[in-house]
């Protein structure tokens, strides 16, 4: 057997369990878990940054960052360097304790929904029984840490900022549940290796006809909104309310909900990649052998990945592309249009799974 | 004491412990998220029972009910201390007795049960794995899954009036 | 692993935020003054408290949020077993997303759905 994650994890573990007792066999391995997924958010904040900044710029016809290393690699390394030496300040008629409790909740958020994520094959921290559902309940707890950073800070643009984001969240937390639940009625369980196993024959995507499809464009609308990206960016619209619910936000502070915010694009994006495009699952067409042989040879954790990364590029093509909406058309969007189509969607994808058309 | 027990009573100790602190803390921001931390150190307790399902709907409903909750303080609230209204004696006198009331019936509620019988089944129990709770809902408990449909109407229908009173 | 990784993983966010914010304490020296404390309200002088009464708008969409909340939460079981229970389980749900749905074209028809 190769280096694939799942091995590795094994022999690890394996290892730990000979050298030393269970006790402390298992406390070295939540210690290593910890430092992985710190390690992640730390390279995931430095990379997803820098990407954003590239294709924007890309997006532009310009050049984006290019003076800090080769092609402006650690340009966001330098950033969060400067991050770290700005003053946090906290202003004097805020509510401290809320005011420094805020960005622990958002970062407490973001680190638990990673528990059931499938990064390779048989390489996750927990495969609970309900994991889609835990996603979608946990991740929307955020909303409270918004709200409290917004009104904690006493100040009319964060409470209005988040206001909006509150009612943007929850409203488009409705319709990416509905097509969530598509794929849940054709893989008949909510564990996430379950939704991926389904799904060896090829993805959803391309196996559950035109309801899925229509699932899909309203997953990725939805998961937009609910990140608070443009074109739905409305929480921090720069040239309405400063920047939202963290505009009293300094220095590291800030940083943290910067990064919970590009964290949880990573997260939204992961899901989708899951349940639509088969998560490690490598692409398989039909009776292909040769092809899918070869296909079968890339690192399963690079199928994840590329597919997350591609849902995250096309995630930042919208924010070149569309114009910001007001707060009206956007609640009108979710509630006149999305919510009654993905209600209907579902039935559709109730009948294909019940008559088995799927394939 | 194994690990699982400490955590239980660790759990319970906070739960009081917050659950208190809604009812104490002068500022209703406050209340209501020491109510949160509540709901989510009994969801706790659901996990310890393997109860993942009921774990999950508690976070879900609660986190969003208590965000209504949080924006109707913000909203209906004046949160300045200056205008605080000055509660009246007498109402605090029938606080102290509905409150009183309340624990009496607890405490002869409380009083025959034989707690030893009752045996928490940690980590074994899969009565409330989500694929059992549908087939039950779903085959034996149809009708009143439909009605509760009707419930949600009665709650839009109510939401709509309050709401949009003029 | 199993429902501790979930203590671990929030132990972990603590952890990560705080050595963020202490490093960036220690490295700097922080001072104060009046002006520097007070709210960011573009340069101009802040008037009156942010503390207020607000918008029932976002109240209204937020209690249908919640309804709808509940009812996606019934939804997920039911998910599950659609495979199991067959033509059922669809006969159910049509029934239950039409009593649903009357109540969301009433709030429709009331204006609960159009913001302001």
């Amino acid at each position: 057997m190769g280096w694939s994650l799942e091995n590795i994890s094994h022999f690890i573990d394996s290892w730990l369990y000979n050298e030393f007792d269970p006790t402390i066999a298992r406390l070295i391995e939540f210690l290593i878990i910890a430092v992985c997924v710190i390690g992640l958010f730390a390279v995931l904040g430095l990379v997803l940054i820098l990407m954003e900044r590239k294709v924007s710029a890309w997006m532009q016809v310009r050049l984006g960052p290019n003076r800090v290393g080769p092609g402006g690699m650690f340009q966001t390394v330098a950033d969060t360097l400067k991050l770290i030496v700005k003053e946090g300040m906290t202003p004097l008629n805020v509510d401290k304790f809320l005011f420094n409790l805020a960005p622990f909740i958002v970062m407490i958020v973001s680190m638990v929904v990673l528990a059931p994520l499938m990064f390779a094959k048989n390489f996750q921290i927990w495969d609970i029984n309900i994991g889609i559902l835990f996603i979608t309940a946990v991740s929307s707890v955020s909303v409270i840490g918004i709200l409290m950073a917004g009104w904690a800070s006493n100040n009319k643009y964060s409470l209005l900022g988040a206001m909006r984001s509150g009612a943007q969240i929850v409203s488009y937390e409705l319709s990416a549940g509905l097509s969530v639940l598509c794929i849940v009625v054709l893989t008949g369980s909510l564990r996430i290796s379950d939704i991926i196993n389904s799904q060896a024959n090829g993805w959803w995507l391309f196996k559950g006809h035109i309801p899925v499809i229509i699932a899909f464009v309203i997953f990725i609308i939805a998961v937009t909104a609910e990140t608070n990206r443009a074109p739905f960016d409305l929480a921090e619209a720069e040239s309405e309310l400063t920047a939202g619910f963290h505009t009293e936000y300094s220095g590291m502070k800030f940083a943290l909900f910067f990064l919970a915010e590009y964290v949880n694009v990573f997260i939204v994006c992961a899901i989708g990649a899951t349940i639509f495009l088969g998560g490690w699952m490598p692409l398989h067409i039909g009776n292909w052998n040769g092809f899918n042989h070869a296909m079968d040879y890339i690192p399963s954790f690079l199928w994840f990945f590329g597919k997350t990364f591609l849902l995250i590029f096309v995630i930042m093509w919208f924010r070149w592309t569309f114009p910001r909406l007001r707060i009206d058309q956007l609640l009108n969007l979710e509630w006149k249009y999305l919510l009654p189509i993905s209600m209907f969607n579902l039935l559709l994808v109730t009948v294909i799974a019940i008559l088995k058309w799927h394939f | 004491m194994n690990i699982t027990q400490i955590l239980f009573w660790f759990l319970s100790a906070l739960t009081v412990f917050s659950a208190l602190m809604v009812v104490v803390s002068k500022n209703p921001v406050y209340s209501v998220l020491w109510l949160i931390f509540t709901f989510f150190c009994i969801s706790g307790h659901y996990i310890m029972l393997n109860a993942q399902f009921l774990f999950i709907v508690n976070i879900i409903v609660y986190a969003g009910a208590i965000m209504v909750l949080f924006l109707f303080v913000i909203m209906l609230m004046n949160l300045n201390q200056s205008s605080e209204p000055k509660k009246h004696r007498w109402l605090r006198m029938a606080g102290v007795v509905a409150g009183g009331c309340l624990l009496l019936v607890l405490v002869a509620a409380l009083k025959n049960i034989d707690i030893k019988k009752q045996v928490a089944e940690t980590n074994t129990g899969d009565i409330g794995l989500i694929g059992n709770l549908g087939k039950v809902l779903f085959n034996q408990y149809v009708v009143p899954f439909e009605i509760s449909s009707i419930l949600f109407l009665s709650a839009m229908v109510g939401t709509v009036v309050i709401g949009k009173k003029e | 692993m199993g429902a501790s990784s979930l203590i671990v993983l929030m132990i972990a966010a603590v952890a990560f935020s705080g050595i963020a914010i202490l490093i960036s304490k220690f490295v700097l020296k922080a001072t104060t003054n009046k002006q520097k404390g007070e709210p960011y309200e573009c340069g101009i002088p802040t008037k009156g408290p942010s503390w207020v009464q607000f918008n029932v708008g976002y109240y209204l969409f937020a209690l249908i949020f919640l309804i709808f909340d509940v009812e996606l939460i019934f939804l997920f079981p039911w998910a599950v077993v659609v495979k199991q229970v067959g033509w059922l389980a669809l006969v159910e749900i049509v029934v239950f997303f039409f009593i649903l749905f009357m109540g969301f074209l009433y709030a429709h028809k009331k204006g609960a759905l159009k913001w302001m």
